[in-house]
């Protein structure tokens, strides 16, 4: 079958691509549309690192058919930092240095973000939970989670100045 | 060969996709299909995507109970209150699946139909008396939710029949419900024993009805009508809980791994069954939520 052509949202700005009807969304994003931030990890939706968001929900996008998009808005790790202001989450993870190879880093960070968006004074045992999705094998989770809750506080002490 | 990708607008139309190429799969939450696809376990002539049918990823609450688009994702079910007040087991046990990545995706119904023996949904879905009502060549028709499993990886739909949603009936007055499950790890795990329990009790304190459902520890999610006899005509004292705490064991025929051996998952299916009937029980006084 011939390429389908998609029409999408992807951080804010239409964007449009060919794919063919078996390709991951993940794919799509790496190798059409050029955001390589997203990474594959293992490909079966165990460790996170291709986290997006996808109308407004955090999914695996390597378990997302490209085809599937039509229409929808994706929010990817490129669309955190408005031009070259670190999102807070962004900014504690370079702070409490979370992470190492960095790999998995794209994915914690939306998946991260989307936490603080519903839950801005999360505990430690939310931020476990909600993360497990990800996985890290550098850090030991524990300067992840340090960071997640700095950039909470950050975020409601900004909240509430704002 | 070159798969397909199709968005019907209907059921009808998504029925006619399916029964037009035997290879041909129905693509709801994908966390399964997708995972088959890549690992080149399955290799679909043609894939359905039943998203864009509005039915599919709506929760609808009636006299009759509950009705679940087969497409609609686990996460999801949280947002419809009514039902995760009537039946907080089932809306719990489809929130243990995976992550939350996963259960932004994942379906109960998928979860049916990727017939695992772990699979967390279906004991709870057993528990509730849900059915399935499934679509196919010759028409529809409504089948028990323990029914549709036959083998691990196998259902007993037939070629063209899919599953277009899942329905729950209204929770009884004194009626209440409970998943639990055992895993080795914390979370992203999948369970070595699941139990769900659905009782109700009557306003003298007995219980009056009761099913008990158990995962993996059978080829099959299994309904294990001695458990639930076990409590009914009783007020769900010490005595009947031992009694039912044994015949859920009796009911277990595991396979034993690394993760857990046939033994332990026997002993932890009973010791699940009763912690989960108390929860039961403590939602059907309405002590618990």
């Amino acid at each position: 079958m011939s390429r389908m052509a998609i029409s999408t949202t992807v951080n804010g700005d239409p964007a449009e691509f060919l794919c063919d009807p078996s390709e991951t969304l993940l794919d799509a994003l790496r190798s059409s549309l050029g955001l390589t931030g997203a990474k594959e990890g293992c490909g079966s939706g165990d460790c996170g690192a291709c986290t997006v968001m996808l109308d407004g929900q955090m999914v695996c996008s390597c378990l997302v058919l490209a085809a599937e998009a039509e229409g929808r808005t994706i929010a990817t790790i490129e669309g955190v930092a408005e031009g070259s202001v670190l999102h807070p989450v962004q900014d504690k993870f370079l702070e409490f240095g979370a992470l190492q190879c960095g790999f998995c880093t794209p994915g914690f960070i939306v998946a991260a973000k989307a936490l603080l968006e519903r839950n801005p004074d999360p505990d430690e045992s939310e931020i476990r939970y909600w993360l497990a999705g990800n996985l890290c094998r550098c850090t030991g989770y524990d300067k992840i989670v340090r960071a997640v809750q700095a950039a909470a506080a950050q975020m409601r002490q900004e909240g509430a100045t704002a | 060969m070159t798969m397909t990708y199709h968005q019907p607008r209907s059921r009808e139309e998504a029925a006619a996709l399916l029964a037009a190429d035997p290879s041909a799969r129905i693509l709801a939450g994908g966390t399964d299909l997708i995972v088959q696809m890549r690992s080149g376990r399955v290799a679909p002539g043609a894939v359905i995507d039943i998203k864009r049918i509005s039915a599919m990823q709506a929760v609808q609450g009636h006299d009759e109970g509950f009705t679940i688009g087969a497409a609609m994702p686990c996460t999801g079910l949280k947002q419809s209150q009514h039902l995760a007040a009537a039946w907080p087991g089932v809306v719990e046990a489809a929130n243990l699946i995976g992550s939350v990545q996963v259960r932004n995706r994942a379906t109960m119904a998928g979860n049916l139909c990727n017939a695992s023996p772990a699979a967390d949904a279906v004991p709870a879905l057993i528990a509730a008396g849900a059915t399935a009502l499934v679509v196919g060549p010759q028409g529809e028709r409504l089948v028990p939710v323990e029914e549709i499993p036959a083998a691990p990886g196998k259902t007993t739909l037939s070629a063209g029949e899919f599953i277009a949603e899942l329905r729950l009936p209204p929770r009884s007055v004194g009626g209440g419900d409970a998943y639990l499950r055992a895993t080795p790890r914390t979370e992203m795990d999948i369970a070595i024993v699941g139990v769900g329990v659905s009782l109700v009790i009557g306003a003298d304190g007995v219980c009056i009805a009761a099913r008990v459902a158990l995962g993996a520890v059978a080829p099959t999610a299994i309904l294990v009508p001695e458990a639930g006899a076990a409590l009914v005509g009783t007020r769900v004292d010490d005595t009947a809980l031992d009694v039912m705490e044994a015949a859920a064991r009796a009911a277990c025929r595991p396979i034993g791994d690394k993760r857990g051996s046939a033994e332990y998952r026997t002993h932890m299916a009973g010791v699940l069954a009763r912690r989960a009937t108390i929860i039961a029980l403590s939602r059907a006084k309405g002590e618990q939520a």
